[in-house]
């Protein structure tokens, strides 16, 4: 069965373990591509992890004028082909998931590529095998099913519908999550507001 | 214009690598047309002559000032370009460009064995047509196109030697 990539941003303890592993990940050997976010760092120690959501019409692919991202069969968006990759930081500013990276040392983007010399030979990536609390978890979707939660993969930007391999875990069940920048959603929003879930 | 976009720009890495057979056959024919073409041109452009160039005429210098044997520098057709005028029998003048064929060297008359000749490494040039006569130099010295006319001597165009 077809292993996946589930995000829990509530789980996430702010241990900076991903962060350190991804540095170990062989396709960017000692740059770390992860982003550990902290969450209105004033008012909660909340943190969140964010790899790549590997969109079905990645953002970053559709502003490139080089060509230069593109996805393997697996549904895996790479990081720029080096060859291609003119240092634009066009993707880095149209991914709405802030995911790409521009390293400016090799004039390139880089980005999370759910460790693809790990899961294209069956492995976990390396995030997800240690984290500690579970909120980057790999696996199946029986698997997830188990667990705490449920899977979104559709997420709202004003007028347009983000696809993406990856999930979010919520704490409740929806189709969509309607993305609002700035704003702070809680359990009780998510059961009250029925508009931020469709 | 995004339908276009997407197939000419394709997101997965298999779409991208794909060659269609017509898309093979476009570039076999644009390919092979283009080089046709270019060698067509260049066949052309091969039967232009070029070996002689006109240039604004140049009074170089009065007949009477130079003696039979005697020489003159001059600079035509740029002011850096220089130039040897030589009277190498009566009525007879010639004029060739002073730099040597092989590495730029000035080269100087010698009117006993009535030679070009070159000191750096011994080349020399006929003063006929500035064949080469000896040493490394491989091309032929530039000829000044000379016109004599009421006792004055003008320059009008450069005939560039034989290779």
């Amino acid at each position: 069965m077809e292993r996946n990539f589930y995000v829990d941003p509530s789980r996430c303890i702010g241990c900076n373990a991903c962060v350190e592993a991804c540095r170990e990940c062989d396709t960017h050997v000692g740059v770390s591509m992860i982003h550990l976010v902290e969450i209105k760092r004033a008012e909660t120690v909340q943190t969140t992890p964010m790899v790549c959501m590997h969109c079905e019409e990645p953002a970053c692919q559709a502003v490139c004028p080089a060509d230069a991202i593109k996805r393997t069969p697996d549904g895996v968006v790479q990081s720029s082909l080096k060859p291609r990759c003119i240092g634009c930081t066009n993707c880095v500013y149209a991914c709405p998931f802030g995911v790409p990276k521009y390293d400016a040392q090799i004039d390139q983007m880089m980005k999370c590529d759910m460790c693809y010399d790990r899961t294209s030979v069956g492995k976990k990536p390396m995030c997800a095998t240690v984290c500690p609390s579970g909120a980057l978890f790999f696996g199946t979707s029986d698997e997830i099913a188990e667990r705490r939660g449920h899977p979104v993969n559709e997420f709202v930007f004003g007028n347009t519908i983000v696809k993406t391999k990856v999930s979010i875990m919520l704490p409740v069940a929806g189709k969509r999550l309607d993305v609002r920048p700035d704003a702070v959603i809680r359990k009780a929003d998510l059961l009250a507001n029925s508009r931020t879930l469709r | 214009m995004k339908d276009r976009l997407a197939a000419d720009f394709p997101v997965d890495w298999l779409e991208d690598q794909y060659v269609s057979r017509r898309e093979f056959v476009k570039f076999l024919t644009l390919a092979s047309g283009g080089m046709a073409l270019a060698s067509g041109a260049l066949a052309v452009w091969s039967q232009i002559p070029r070996h002689r160039r006109s240039f604004d005429r140049q009074l170089v210098a009065r007949v009477t000032e130079i003696p039979v044997g005697g020489w003159r520098q001059f600079s035509y057709p740029r002011s850096e370009d220089t130039c040897i005028l030589i009277r190498t029998r009566e009525g007879a003048f010639a004029a060739f460009s002073r730099r040597c064929t092989h590495l730029s060297c000035p080269v100087i008359w010698q009117p006993q064995a009535s030679r070009l000749y070159c000191p750096c490494h011994e080349g020399a040039f006929s003063v006929e047509d500035g064949h080469v006569l000896q040493g490394p130099p491989s091309r032929s010295l530039p000829q000044i196109e000379l016109s004599v006319e009421d006792g004055a001597v003008y320059a009008t165009g450069v005939r560039r030697g034989e290779v």
